[in-house]
């Protein structure tokens, strides 16, 4: 049953900054500061015209409280209403959803969404282990490092295959970065260092080695979002919001003890499952022109491509073999070059948001994908497996 | 009134100064059972909850992403979660619009935090300050809220006298509330005679560290009835955020809680506060806010705070009848405390502490060092 929204919701204005591992030049809040001035730059706003500022990142990386309170000084909410609200790695995708509950509500007709995250004045692992449970989990944890997915697909598709899929699926996205002038991480590898790599990126956790891993990095993305009436009013290209869904998972990672006959549910899965059920997607590989995903690894991004699309057997695996994810291919992921090239968290899932906003309008420049973009997907991944979906439209038209 | 949400049920915990004996899951098990037998509401993806908002901090609860060690317990494993990291009344803000955007009928409404777990609350609010300037300085809300009040004790006439009185009182009215923090009764003169935390502050002048837990489950209109007969209306939401240094705002201003309750009002469509509203529920964090809170929401007039006191107008304009923050919330949460008495109070089920006649009530809360985040909201019945 689709969901009758109130009003309808686009994206009038994107800004980011260059993401990189080390913004020594600049506090928090003016590196959000030139999130947000390039947001309204690219909206033709002023600070005046934003209603309600949404702020999203994960205190315990930087150690700040509530840091809106002092962000104030770069986000321009002085004297408006604002919101905060965070999950986990999800938080940049869950404040575009607020943002869009927000106008749709009838209670804002002009919002801004901030994530950012400047990782350099934390300890990104210690920071992501302190989220388990004190009592049962806290000495098991490795942050976000784990090699279970490695086995896994290592142990369905044969170790060679996998590794070189998983490789393969790595250099793509950082030929995507190369194109991408805000990327943090971008090496200019080549596909026949596949198998040096497979071999010689040192290990983390089994075979989740270095060069598979995301980075750490210092960035902050802004995204106005506008009522379909200011958004017409105001902006030449909007994007609109068509539905996005949130689905979390409790705490406990009964993710080991994998068995090809009880695979564990995932909620990538289900959130697509039930996102394209309501909208009546029935076959969303021909559906979306492009996927921004939320890849923290690329063993990752390699194995949840089967779950947002509903692909069987190893047909996952082909798509990247085949090299149909890169910009030019029937599906491409990630032409910003993604997670693994970038990732301050607390915005990494609304660039995802951004970046996939940008196709849609052609803006995207070096790594605009060559086909006419009506329909994007994105992601944001956090917490314990925890999955938020948005579906963008260039028509309002559904 | 199609801008409005109804407010279903509530469930609580007892305010407490040291729950040892429960983790704060526990302590949100017990609110998500009582919603749900009150209710019976599921969670089925087309008629159920399929949004879980939650209220908790990571500084306060020592875990990266709190609302990650509770998702069972409320109800999310496999549903959507957000979680307001904000003073608990925006998460129902943010519950009208997932509601009236029509991207959700239902919104359950959880919150926890328990004060007793941290070292130190001066350690946690330290926090909120920027490393460079302020944070060295050992700034943090109880002694910047000094600040404040000093300031506005100047221009509002408040005394030692008024501020006893405001403690007094709001231990007297906690008594009759049953899930109120089970405080001594003090005079004025214990209060006058407590130790000073931050000058002029003192002690008794502040609420005392508390754990606690609530639960809400918010619907739309159109399907109210299937939870409820009785739903309290929420009309009217809004909040404001003043500047950062204590150098760039006048401290006495209250600038934000104006701009807040200016907007909230025009919202739910009322004019002014005068003979509008029959219920109060202010936060106060300390003392010398109560008054201030209410020049700033504008039921009296810009320095009449002690004036206002000396004539009972707390009593009179029914502000605080549930003890109010002063008695003891966890600072998070002060806001979602506010709201449950106005809905005890609206339903016509706050026993003693019953005011005859409330057919509207506005609750505030603050967050941030003096005031610098405020937010209202208005709920009718």
């Amino acid at each position: 049953m689709a969901i009758e929204k109130n009003r309808n919701v686009a994206i009038i204005g994107i800004g980011q900054t260059k993401h990189s591992s080390h913004r020594e030049d600049v506090n928090q809040p003016e590196m959000i500061y030139e999130a947000v001035s390039s947001a309204l730059k690219d909206a033709n706003l002023s600070i005046k015209d934003v209603d309600c500022v949404v702020h999203g990142n994960m205190e315990l990386f930087e150690m700040i409280h509530q840091p809106d309170l002092w962000h104030v000084l770069g986000t321009g909410a002085y004297g408006k209403d604002s919101i905060r609200i965070t999950t986990g790695g999800t938080v940049g995708a869950t404040i575009a959803c607020v943002s869009d509950n927000l106008i749709a509500s009838g209670m804002y007709d002009v919002v801004m969404a901030i994530g950012f995250e400047k990782l350099q004045e934390g300890h990104t692992t210690g920071g992501i282990t302190n989220m388990a449970d004190p009592l049962w989990f806290r000495n098991l944890q490795t942050g976000a490092l784990t090699g279970s997915t490695a086995y896994d697909v290592m142990q369905e598709f044969g170790e060679d295959r996998a590794k070189r899929a998983s490789m393969m699926y790595r250099i793509i996205m950082d030929k995507h970065a190369c194109l991408n002038p805000n990327a943090h991480r971008a090496f200019g590898l080549e596909f026949d260092q596949i198998e040096t790599l497979m071999n010689t990126s040192p290990q983390l956790v089994g075979e989740l080695r270095l060069i598979h891993m995301c980075s750490q990095s210092d960035g902050a993305c802004a995204v106005i979002l506008a009522s379909e009436k200011k958004a017409k009013e105001l902006s030449k290209k909007p994007v609109w919001i068509r539905d996005h869904i949130t689905i979390h998972r409790e705490e406990t990672f009964n993710i080991f003890g994998y068995h090809q006959k009880y695979p564990v549910y995932k909620t990538h899965k289900f959130a697509a499952e039930q996102l394209f059920k309501r909208n009546d997607i029935k076959q969303p590989l021909e559906y979306f022109d492009v996927f921004e995903m939320y890849d923290p690894a690329s063993w990752w991004g390699l194995d949840w491509l089967r779950d947002f699309f509903f692909l069987k057997g190893d047909e996952h695996l082909k798509l990247v073999e085949n090299k149909e994810i890169m910009i030019g291919g029937s599906m491409p992921i990630n032409p910003s070059g993604g997670v693994i090239a970038t990732n301050p968290i607390g915005a990494t899932a609304l660039l995802r948001v951004a970046e996939a906003a940008l196709q849609i309008r052609g803006d995207a420049g070096a790594h605009q994908i060559p086909n006419n973009v009506k329909h994007a997907l994105a992601s944001g991944f956090g917490g314990t497996m925890w999955t938020v979906l948005m579906l963008l439209e260039k028509e309002l038209n559904w | 009134m199609a801008n409005r949400v109804a407010i279903c049920a509530v469930a609580q915990i007892k305010n407490d100064p040291n729950l040892w004996h429960a983790r704060f899951q526990n302590m949100l098990l017990e609110c998500f059972e009582g919603i749900i037998s009150q209710t019976n509401v599921g969670f089925d993806m087309e008629k159920g909850i399929r949004t879980v908002l939650t209220c908790s901090d990571d500084v306060w609860d020592a875990r990266t992403i709190s609302d990650n060690a509770i998702t069972d317990v409320v109800g999310a494993h496999f549903r959507g979660e957000e979680k307001i990291a904000q003073e608990s009344l925006n998460g129902l803000g943010y519950a009208m619009a997932c509601i009236l955007s029509g991207h959700d009928d239902i919104i359950l409404y959880m919150g926890h935090m328990k004060e007793s777990q941290t070292e130190s609350r001066g350690m946690c609010t330290n926090l909120a300050f920027d490393p460079f300037y302020c944070r060295p300085l050992g700034m943090d809300f109880v002694n910047v809220n000094a600040m404040q009040a000093r300031a506005y004790m100047a221009t509002s006439g408040i005394n030692e006298e008024h501020l006893a009185n405001i403690v007094v009182r709001s231990r007297k009215n906690a008594k009759k509330n049953p899930y109120a923090r089970n405080n001594v009764l003090v005079k004025e003169d214990d209060v006058m005679k407590s130790p000073l935390l931050s000058d002029p502050l003192r002690e008794l002048h502040y609420y005392p560290a508390t754990d606690w837990a609530f639960g809400m489950l918010l619907c739309n209109e159109k399907r109210a009835k299937e939870f409820t007969d009785k739903p309290v209306w929420m009309t009217g939401f809004a909040n404001c955020i003043d500047s950062y240094f204590l150098g760039d705002k006048d401290l006495t201003s209250n600038f934000t809680l104006k701009n807040a309750t200016e907007r909230a009002l025009k919202k739910a469509g009322i004019k002014g506060l005068k003979n509008n509203f029959e219920l109060y529920e202010l936060c106060d964090h300390a003392a010398y806010q109560l008054p201030m809170w209410a020049e700033g929401i504008g039921l009296i007039k810009d320095g009449d705070g002690g004036k206002w006191i000396s004539e009972g107008g707390l009593d009179e304009c029914n502000i605080n009848i549930s003890g109010g923050m002063l008695n003891g919330n966890p600072l998070l949460l002060g806001g979602a405390a506010r709201v449950i008495e106005c809905f005890y109070q609206l339903r016509g089920e706050a026993d003693k502490r019953q005011v005859k006649g409330v057919k509207r009530a506005l609750a505030q809360s603050t967050y941030g060092a003096a005031g610098q985040h405020q937010a209202v909201v208005i709920m009718e019945v």
